[in-house]
């Protein structure tokens, strides 16, 4: 008898993760389902659906799992994702960047220490519900945008190389999720109706400014200035705003008002115009590259500094573990914090950390 | 001796497919299911189809399902878990003067801990109407509990009008179901109450294990604190073999209660006019048609309940006076009581309640043995003649 080959695959519950599972394992795969106890929810709220891991969702994953016939185990991760997750999120937050958490746990749990377990139960890999490709070639693995381009999820992957891909499996991430609804159902896969998760899980119920609070970071009342140093008015602490925001700012003006930097060592916050949220360009920091080097010292790509952003064409240069980037037509709402990942077409090279935009010259 | 059981709102027999289903559970599959191993994992798998099947009847979410030891814990969870979470809110709570003693006695001891209870009268017919409960609300009333039917009548409340307009009042709303369940439809998703008690001895499933349906975003507070089974709203180590046999009860009932039921009506009904037709001096107590089709309590004029019980006993028909959480006294019941039912005549009432298994020769035996025993009875009654007595 030769053994199945074993491989872990994170179970949220949803629809995206059971229906990767139901793939594996009718590619013959020893499938384990694994869920991820990050954070004590019932200190916050007892029902949260909606998140990934919330206690509904376990009980969620659960009943796949028993659906499917394949054993279920819910690993205490909590150290871990406070540590690479929460602490880091609270800290960025009260520099006066908009951090991303969720590629911190898509890079330091899903696909660390996720893998770490992989090792420790004899499994080759970890397989998750996202949408996006893997294509492996001789010698490396490559990473490309989902052909559901409105599920795309390879913006929240960038930080992975090349080796930890090889150990990746993401079934459904060539379908529609149309296609990925009906191979639930016509399996009889008992998935709840939910909404998408894109919340961040952790920060329940209110807004992130008093759960940064409580986790001990002083708010104080500071100056909103505009770009020539006027004092505007007064904010009620650099935690509640992000950069390009425009409503709550209560500064009554004839044109509208954005953020347009934040200041938080100096407790004060930029106001201007629309065009002054206008960035000609961006340095990243801690940049990575999927095949473990940029293809060259300058390059063209096409580069998202959020989730949803369109993609802006742009010049690329790499400067130790940090690329300028200079965009062909000026971005809005470039925000220290959040990611910026390049892609060539469909391709994710790799990407970075925003520290902060360059002003446009406009 | 030919036995008959017309008792089933005390408990039920268990039916033979919940002994089928529950046979591995005291064999091989002994895990604890909070274990992430292999034993544990198949007796988990148990209790979480259990759970579905069980929602599936109520037509509520399988997480919405709270397993307990029984009713009487479901409605203490039920009642002590809304006030002491809601404490701080509001120290009123309106129940009824029919309830449960689970209830009516969990609401006298929160009456000792700063709470006030109101309990709501019936009407003649022994039901609840929906203008007393209103009438009873304060502006600081966090719950009321009324129950769906009532054991001793089989009387149907008009849950479905009173909850209705205690949540529009912003109230939360229990109902105590055991009795109900099974016996007619209920529909969680629609009926608007947030906390629904059930048991599953009162189903031909096995005692020590009830439960509590809590509507999806009521928080309760546990009061069996422990570990995180049943997501902390009761700890223990699930009785598995109990809620196994829920799981199967309840499919059944899915499957056949609308059949069951309506024999059960017809069964009942046979009855109550073979007695009606064949003995005088019999007074209906409760609600002639908002009823449970399968309960039936007659006050027997001139003689005591206390001697018909034990008389039909020995003749091996098994029924009861007042709830048998009550029975044992001779105190008339605090139900009959409360429909306004004369003394004397709430001294001689029985409850008789039909159920899985009876048949027609079964009633016809009861009926002969109930007037035999009522003759007899009624020629020693010191209580005199019914010939001689004015009747109301």
């Amino acid at each position: 008898m030769t053994a199945r080959r074993r491989i872990l695959a994170a179970m949220s519950g949803g629809v995206d993760s059971s229906v990767a599972a139901l793939l594996l394992q009718r590619e013959g795969w020893d499938v384990i389902g694994i869920s991820m106890d990050l954070y004590d929810f019932s200190a916050v709220t007892r029902d949260r659906a909606g998140t990934c891991c919330s206690l509904d969702d376990l009980y969620d994953a659960r009943r796949v799992c028993d659906a499917l016939g394949i054993p279920y185990y819910v690993l205490n991760l909590r150290d871990e994702f406070r540590r690479e997750v929460i602490d880091p999120f609270v800290r960025e937050y009260a520099t006066g960047r908009t951090p991303n958490p969720c590629i911190l746990c898509n890079e330091h749990l899903k696909f660390r220490a996720l893998l770490r377990k992989a090792d420790e139960l004899g499994a080759e890999g970890v397989a998750t519900g996202h949408y996006a490709v893997i294509r492996r070639e001789a010698g490396r693995c490559r990473l490309f945008a989902a052909p559901d381009r409105s599920k795309d999820q390879s913006y929240f992957l960038f930080s992975l190389e090349s080796d930890r891909l090889a150990r990746i499996h993401f079934p459904v991430g060539e379908m529609r999720k149309s296609e990925v609804r009906k191979a639930a159902d016509a399996a009889g896969l008992p998935v709840s109706e939910k909404r998408e998760s894109q919340d961040i899980c952790f920060v329940t119920d209110d807004s992130y400014a008093a759960f940064i609070s409580r986790s001990g970071i002083r708010e104080k009342e500071g100056r909103f200035l505009d770009s020539a140093g006027n004092v505007l008015g007064v904010h009620k602490g650099v935690l509640r705003y992000t950069v390009g925001q425009r409503k709550g700012l209560g500064i009554a003006s004839k044109e509208p008002l954005y953020v347009v930097a934040i200041d938080a060592e100096r407790n004060e916050i930029v106001l201007g115009t629309e065009n002054e949220t206008l960035a000609a360009g961006a340095t990243a920091g801690r940049a990575s590259f999927v095949a473990g080097a940029p293809p060259a010292a300058e390059f063209r790509a096409t580069v998202k500094v959020r989730y949803r952003h369109p993609g802006a064409d742009a010049t690329v240069r790499v400067r130790g573990d940090r690329v300028d980037v200079v965009f062909d037509a000026a971005q809005r709402s470039v925000t220290p914090g959040q990611a910026l990942v390049l892609y060539d077409g469909d391709e994710v090279l790799g990407g970075g950390w925003i520290e902060c935009a360059s002003a446009s010259r406009s | 001796m030919r036995t008959v059981y017309f008792d089933h709102n005390a408990t039920t027999p268990i039916h033979p497919e919940v002994r089928n289903a529950v046979a591995p559970y005291l064999g091989e599959l002994f895990g604890n299911p909070s274990s992430i191993h292999w034993a544990g994992r198949d007796v988990r798998k148990a209790i979480e189809d259990a759970r579905q099947e069980i929602a599936a009847f109520f037509g509520s979410q399988p997480l919405e399902i709270v397993f307990t030891s029984s009713g009487s814990e479901s409605d203490n969870l039920a009642i002590k878990g809304v006030a002491f979470r809601k404490g701080n809110a509001g120290k009123h709570i309106v129940t009824s003067q029919v309830e449960h003693p689970a209830v009516m006695n969990t609401c006298r001891f929160l009456e000792g801990q700063g709470f006030r209870v109101t309990y709501v009268p019936v009407n003649h017919d022994g039901i609840v109407e929906p203008d007393a409960v209103r009438n009873a609300l304060a502006p600081d009333t966090i719950l009321v509990s009324i129950m769906h039917a009532n054991n001793e009548t089989g009387c149907i409340m008009p849950i479905a009008e009173i909850g209705a307009m205690v949540r529009r009042a912003g109230i939360l709303m229990h109902t105590d179901a055991v009795q109900a369940t099974g016996k007619i439809p209920i529909d969680f998703k629609s009926l608007p109450v947030d906390l629904l008690t059930f048991s599953g001895h009162k189903v031909n499933a096995l005692k020590g294990a009830g439960g509590l349906v809590v509507r999806k975003g009521i928080e309760i507070e546990a009061i069996i604190h422990g570990g995180h089974q049943e997501r902390g709203r009761r700890g223990g180590t699930e009785n598995v073999v109990g809620i196994v046999a829920m799981g199967k009860a309840f499919s059944l009932l899915t499957s056949g209660m609308a059949e069951e039921s309506a024999g059960t009506r017809r069964l009942r009904d046979r009855f109550e006019k073979g007695l009606f037709g064949r003995i005088p001096d019999l007074v209906l107590n409760g609600h002639p048609t908002q009823r449970l089709p399968n309960t039936v309590n007659i006050s027997f004029r001139f003689v005591e309940g206390e001697a018909m019980l034990l008389n039909l006993d020995m003749m091996g028909i098994a029924c009861s006076s007042g709830s048998a959480c009550t029975s044992g006294s001779l105190e008339p019941s605090p139900v009959l009581t409360a429909m306004g039912t004369d003394p004397t005549d709430a001294q001689g009432a029985l409850r008789f309640s039909l159920g899985y298994g009876n048949t027609e020769a079964d009633v016809d035996y009861a009926i002969d043995a109930i007037e035999t025993v009522v003759r007899k009875l009624r020629a020693l009654s010191p209580l005199s003649h019914p010939r001689q007595v004015k009747v109301r």
